[in-house]
């Protein structure tokens, strides 16, 4: 089995890709603006509901639950989704849910496939993987339009495009839907993508979406969005592909209580985003004549076994915990080499692939705990992530390079000198005569040997000249007489 | 692909046999709202607050007969006057003097010519501004509420409810094919997060409250 996470593992490590987005004032600039914009959205709308910790209790006690029993809660969902007329098919891997994908369009003899956002889509690479076999997808969510018109890669789990402005978004506009004159009004570029869109979702004959919920109970499904383009891509073809990731499943309708109530106040701010579809199955003289579900595995079942990592599963992408994240505010999306950024990209992407890719990703933390905070699962993303850290460097003391790899031998260095208080004070004093060598603009820079790898990374301030401890006995020795 | 099925089922039983049994579905803590806490006067309130902030008209009228020159203003506030309807829509809630099209299975195509459907709904929700669609009777198919860019949604004032987990379970939600729910006309913030009215559903949502 591979397990592939978009292109994470040919993607450049996180400290190399922050440095060039920190060089990069327009992101930054429009990274800011959109997540600040978000988070104060949420902050009021969080705060006018008055049982919100009590739908986090219950949205997480639900995950949990779901995920401790997932086999009885996905065979019950196959179950009823077959009885309304769906057909579910099981993918253990991303080439395996391509080829199947694949196959179901080649089988109705399509050419070309609407899109309507998905993540788990952009996760196994599908569209590369159509496009290799002549089929042409459409993305039709606004900002994955421009994410795919612009040959880009989205920066956001909610919102891909944002990191581009209007001016970017005219400009790739005006090329792809060849309209010299568009301006950069929001809404004529609104206004363009519908006519754009218009005709393909009135001609084109087979949909691909993904899926919010999928629900056991009544094997029905439900997606969340905004534009209306969800409801065309879910309605008007004759077929429709649901690629959905297994942990997408809940057990009971009455489930979406809880988490459409969460959802859009944690991922847009809104009290409701403008449409929920909700389906079971194929349904006479309404909708798609054929519906397929595509369940996908593609690493998720590796995060069961240790009940911390299964937390991760819970996560229902509303990217609250990016806006949060004062990392991912500072670097946006790209950095992280993954589709699935911030701090649940951290903890998600590096243990989708068994830590192979992307094992930089839980440094790119600060470990504040915003995102915990916010998390409308309370998903405790600030624990994962040390726990994936301890993970890392179990891993690499494992082997021989990183047993003599620089950051671990001066973590042992530290670990050795931390024992004994003569011999941290004498490493201490060491530090204080010969720092002055690598001091610039009161940072420690380029240290030599084991502390160059911290420093590589990380500003290091120099050490005082008096340490605390040398403070703390002379004060002792000056004082006349002494607390007791 | 029986044997993916196999596999994965097999993966989740091999990750979770040695995890304790966790707390049963019973037993998970619901003590959220699950009732609201207005009065209907104040909830009715509460939904047309929400329903114009999202930019929504409202054309409110008490008696069920009202409901056809309701439906006139409307369609006079937009300067229109033709209306797509579902084929079980009610003639009587159908002002006299405008062209109408019922909707017997209508191809795409003409659909995509119809500038403004008016239809029912199963509920309403107050505290997000949310109308329930299911998709029976004169609600219609889900088409013919997606291609017009006007929807002219009637509600009657017994069908709102203050908080979602009310309107759901009054309407069976679980035992339906297909639900809608629309809280205000399409949009997207995608551009600069600034909010922009009407993407690639209706761009205009009128609501009509009687009885
Ligand atoms: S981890 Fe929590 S806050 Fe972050 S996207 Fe997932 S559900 Fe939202």
């Amino acid at each position: 089995m591979s397990v592939r996470v978009g292109k994470t593992s040919t993607a450049a490590e996180f400290p190399s890709a922050a440095k060039i987005a920190l060089k990069n004032d327009q992101l930054r600039k429009n990274v800011h603006h959109a997540t600040n914009v978000i988070r104060n959205k949420r902050a009021l709308r969080v705060e006018e509901m008055p049982d919100w910790q009590l739908l986090r209790d219950a949205a997480s006690a639900i995950k949990a639950h779901t995920l401790k029993n997932l086999d009885t809660y996905l065979i019950e969902f196959e179950r009823n989704c077959e009885l309304a007329g769906g057909k579910v098919h099981w993918a253990r891997d991303a080439d395996e849910a391509n080829s199947i994908a694949l196959d179901l369009i080649r089988q109705y003899n399509g050419t070309e496939v609407i899109k309507v956002k998905t993540m788990t889509s952009d996760e196994i690479q599908l569209n590369p993987a159509l496009e290799h076999a002549g089929i042409t997808p459409y993305e039709t969510d606004l900002a994955d339009m421009i994410v795919q018109m612009g040959n880009d890669e989205p920066s956001h789990i909610v919102v891909p495009a944002l990191h581009r402005n209007r001016f970017e978004v005219r400009d790739i506009f005006r090329e792809t839907m060849d309209l010299p004159d568009l301006t950069e009004q929001p809404e004529e570029l609104t206004g363009a993508a519908r006519t754009y869109l218009r005709e393909r979702f009135l001609n084109v004959k087979i949909g691909i979406s993904g899926a919010n919920f999928a629900i056991a109970e009544t094997g029905g499904v439900c997606v969340v969005e905004s534009e209306g383009n969800g409801r065309m891509c879910l309605t008007m073809p004759d077929v429709l592909i649901s690629l959905i990731g297994v942990e997408k499943v809940i057990p009971r309708f009455e489930d979406l209580d809880v988490f459409l109530q969460l959802l859009p106040r944690s991922a847009t701010g809104e009290r409701m985003n403008p449409y929920n579809s909700l389906w079971c199955g194929v349904h006479e003289g309404d909708g798609p004549k054929a519906f397929h579900v595509i369940l996908l595995d593609n690493g998720r079942t590796k995060l069961l076994h240790d009940e911390m990592e299964r937390e991760t599963l819970a996560c229902i992408r509303c990217g609250a915990c990016l806006n949060a994240c004062p990392v991912y505010r500072e670097t946006g999306g790209h950095a992280y080499g993954s589709i699935y950024s911030g701090p649940i990209g951290a903890i998600l992407s590096p243990q989708l692939q068994s830590l192979e890719h992307s094992r930089s990703l839980p440094y790119a933390s600060t470990l504040c705990g915003a995102c915990y905070e916010v998390c409308p699962v309370k998903i405790n993303i600030p624990e994962i992530l040390i726990h994936l850290r301890g993970r890392v460097v179990r891993e690499d003391q494992a082997t021989l390079s990183g047993k003599l790899g620089v950051e671990n031998l001066a973590m042992q260095g530290a670990a050795m000198a931390f024992k004994s208080e003569s011999r941290y004070e004498a490493a201490q004093k060491l530090v204080q005569i010969g720092q002055g060598l690598f001091e610039r603009n009161g940072q420690l820079t380029n240290l030599p040997g084991m502390a160059g790898a911290w420093t590589k990374f990380r500003d290091l301030k120099p050490i005082p000249k008096q340490s605390f401890r040398d403070w703390w006995k002379s004060r002792e020795t000056s004082k006349p007489g002494g607390e007791a | 692909m029986s044997n993916a099925r196999e596999e994965i089922l097999g993966r989740i039983r091999s990750a979770l046999k040695d995890a304790p049994v966790g707390p049963s579905y019973e037993e998970i803590p619901r003590s959220y709202d699950r009732k609201g806490k207005l009065d209907h006067e104040a909830s009715l309130h509460l939904l047309k607050d929400r329903l114009l902030d999202y930019d929504s008209d409202i054309v409110e009228v008490t008696h069920e007969s009202e409901i056809a020159s309701a439906v006139a203003e409307a369609l006079q506030r937009a300067s229109e006057q033709q209306v797509l309807v579902a084929e079980a829509f009610p003639a009587a809630w159908l002002p006299s003097g405008i062209d109408v099209v019922r909707d017997t299975q209508l191809t795409t195509q003409q659909l995509d010519g119809l500038a403004t459907v008016v239809t029912t709904c199963e509920a309403a929700v107050s505290a997000t501004g949310t109308i329930i669609l299911v998709h029976e009777g004169a609600q219609g198919r889900r088409a013919i509420t997606l291609l017009p860019d006007h929807h002219i949604c009637i509600v009657a004032r017994s069908q709102v409810f203050e908080l979602w987990p009310e309107a759901v379970a009054a309407i069976d939600a679980r035992s339906r094919y297909a639900i809608t729910t629309i809280s205000g006309p399409s949009a997207t913030s995608d551009i600069e997060m600034t909010r922009i009215r009407g993407v690639h559903g209706p761009r205009r949502l009128s609501v009509i409250l009687y009885g």
